[in-house]
């Protein structure tokens, strides 16, 4: 399958799998983080703005760390996710899977400075449409991945309905085949979810949506529904 | 065992890791006491299930199920310890001079990278002023000989504390950002880096050729002298930082390219730590101590020495004994 699946083998002995996000949305989320980060700069540049020089020190200051330390202390208190990342479902995670910890998260921020060379991230968008996991140059150098916080792929159930016996025995792939598709046919049209299970007439013995009922039933008879 | 009853059968097992893991992501307490001791138990019946799940084929949607909730046990088990206060002492304590002199090949590079072209710059433009124009543009020198003048009229009149803070805060902002640029930039194969210490140099070299040529000397030297000693030495020790990022993508030895650069980047990220500390230092420094108009000469001389000694016995004697990392 074409999946973007990154599997990590934990201490446990069983792998984890976790779904590594492009660069669509990791650019809103920075795009929202930086938005975030205006708003502060606005209300706290007005308020200091009273204050003259001793003011503005304070000002510069406040850039300096909401510039370079936001995403870091984000990411370390907020166990991988900045303001944007968590609106977006996104996550930082370090290569073994485990919650990204200082130091990486301080090297993947520092070497946004690079990523964004020579314009808008142009450096950092070519790193990561060059390795599986897209990873900016300030991932690979601090082994961290971007990954969805949630990382199932969304398949429906399959659909609950009276099980039947399949007129001949079908081997394992066979029957995974059959529940595959009964997870995901809700997710096609009809006319399509159609098409595809005329293809199993002979087994079905049905054309059309009688035919699509048939495979619900069978996949139910393989998960056990007697 | 069909995919029904292995469900049925473990069901109440998951229910009670999910709520066990949200349970204890929130407050402590004596609930979250008792069921910190029933995870790793819970935690290791969901490695087995999914092990199991998978080998059987069942679902997909069952496996996600079962994946996602291993994840956030093992995001639970394996998040980080809270950095504890004594590895800062630690480091401060002899930690990072002896990482530095562990680096010394990358410190001495950089230095040479840093410090020669700044002296031949400086001795040139010494004896040939005109020089200092490869560098500036003309406004700029002017800016500088009139900030730096004896004669000007701001010179001897004491600055507000306000304009230190401002001043402290554009330090801050500056100087680190530098810092951080020349250590990031070391991922090009180490140009950047290479690329941020000879301008540095240069320019740093240019200016000092060009004020000590014009007769500027006490306005000058006894200003930067205090401050330079964090300052330039931290700018060499972001410098080699980078220097060893570079390197590591040259020249990987066994490892992997990537294997080698997050070791590497590991090694190098705590010499930034003490680069930061260095330019803090600075910053305060020079807003606070080399901007008083009204201290002679003499003395700024005499405490900068002292500055430029503590910081080359720490960095040649702190941390011999034990080896901290």
């Amino acid at each position: 399958m074409l999946d973007s699946y990154r599997e990590i083998e934990t201490p446990e002995g069983v792998e984890l799998l976790l779904r590594p996000a492009g660069p669509a949305p990791r650019a809103l989320a920075w795009l929202a983080d930086i938005f975030i980060r205006a708003i502060v700069y606005t209300i706290l540049g007005t308020f200091l703005s009273f204050f003259g020089r001793f003011g503005t020190g304070l000002i510069l200051i406040t850039i300096f760390l909401l510039e370079w330390f936001y995403p870091v202390l984000f990411e370390i208190y907020w166990h991988g996710e900045t303001p944007g990342k968590r609106w977006l479902g996104l996550r930082v995670l370090n290569d073994n899977g485990t919650p990204v910890s200082w130091g990486p998260s301080l090297i993947r921020n520092l070497l946004r400075a690079v990523d964004f060379l020579p314009l808008f991230y142009g450096f950092g968008l070519v790193s990561m449409f060059m390795n599986r996991d897209f990873k900016r140059l300030g991932d690979l150098a601090a082994g961290t991945v971007v990954t969805y916080k949630d990382n199932l792929m969304h398949t429906t159930q399959v659909p609950q309905t009276s099980a039947s016996t399949p007129p001949l025995a079908l081997k394992l792939e066979e029957q995974r085949a059959i529940i595959n598709f009964a997870e995901r046919s809700q997710r096609l049209t009809d006319m399509r979810a159609a098409e595809l299970a005329d293809i199993l007439a002979p087994v079905t013995g049905a054309r059309g949506f009688a035919s699509i009922q048939r495979l619900y039933q069978m996949a139910n008879w393989f998960l056990g529904k007697r | 065992m069909n995919q029904q009853d292995f469900e049925q059968r473990n069901e109440p097992a998951w229910k009670e890791l999910d709520n066990t893991i949200t349970a204890l992501g929130k407050k402590i307490t004596p609930d979250t006491v008792t069921r910190s001791a029933t995870f790793p138990q819970l935690y290791r019946q969901i490695c087995h299930d999914l092990a199991i799940a998978r080998e059987r084929q069942y679902t997909t949607h069952m496996i996600d199920r079962l994946n996602l909730l291993m994840m956030r046990g093992h995001q639970y088990l394996y998040s980080a310890r809270a950095g504890n206060i004594t590895h800062i002492f630690r480091f401060i304590g002899g930690g990072f001079p002896a990482l530095i002199r562990r680096e010394w090949r990358y410190f001495w590079l950089a230095c040479a990278l840093f410090f020669l072209p700044g002296i031949i710059m400086g001795v040139a433009v010494y004896y040939w002023p005109q020089m200092i124009y490869t560098l500036m543009d003309s406004n700029t020198v002017m800016q500088m000989d009139w900030m730096y003048s004896p004669e000007a009229p701001h010179v001897g009149r004491e600055r507000g504390a306000d304009d230190d803070v401002q001043m402290f805060g554009h330090y801050i902002r500056n100087n680190i950002s530098i810092g951080f640029q020349t250590f990031a930039s070391g991922i090009f194969f180490g140009l950047g880096s290479i690329f941020f210490l000879l301008f540095n140099g240069l320019f740093i070299g240019a200016v000092a050729g060009y004020l000590t040529q014009r007769g500027y000397i006490d306005t000058f030297w006894s200003f930067v002298i205090g401050h330079g000693a964090f300052e330039l030495t931290a700018i060499v020790f972001a410098g080699m930082a980078g220097l060893k990022l570079g390197f590591a993508l040259l020249a990987p030895g066994r490892k992997t390219r990537s294997r080698a650069l997050v070791d590497a980047a590991r090694i190098s990220i705590k010499i930034v730590y003490g680069v930061i500390g260095m330019l803090v230092i600075a910053a305060f420094i020079e807003a606070f101590w080399s901007s008083i108009k009204l201290i002679s000469p003499d003395i700024k001389y005499a405490v900068g020495a002292a500055l430029w000694g503590l910081v080359i016995v720490y960095f040649l004697f702190f941390g011999r004994r034990q080896h901290a990392d």
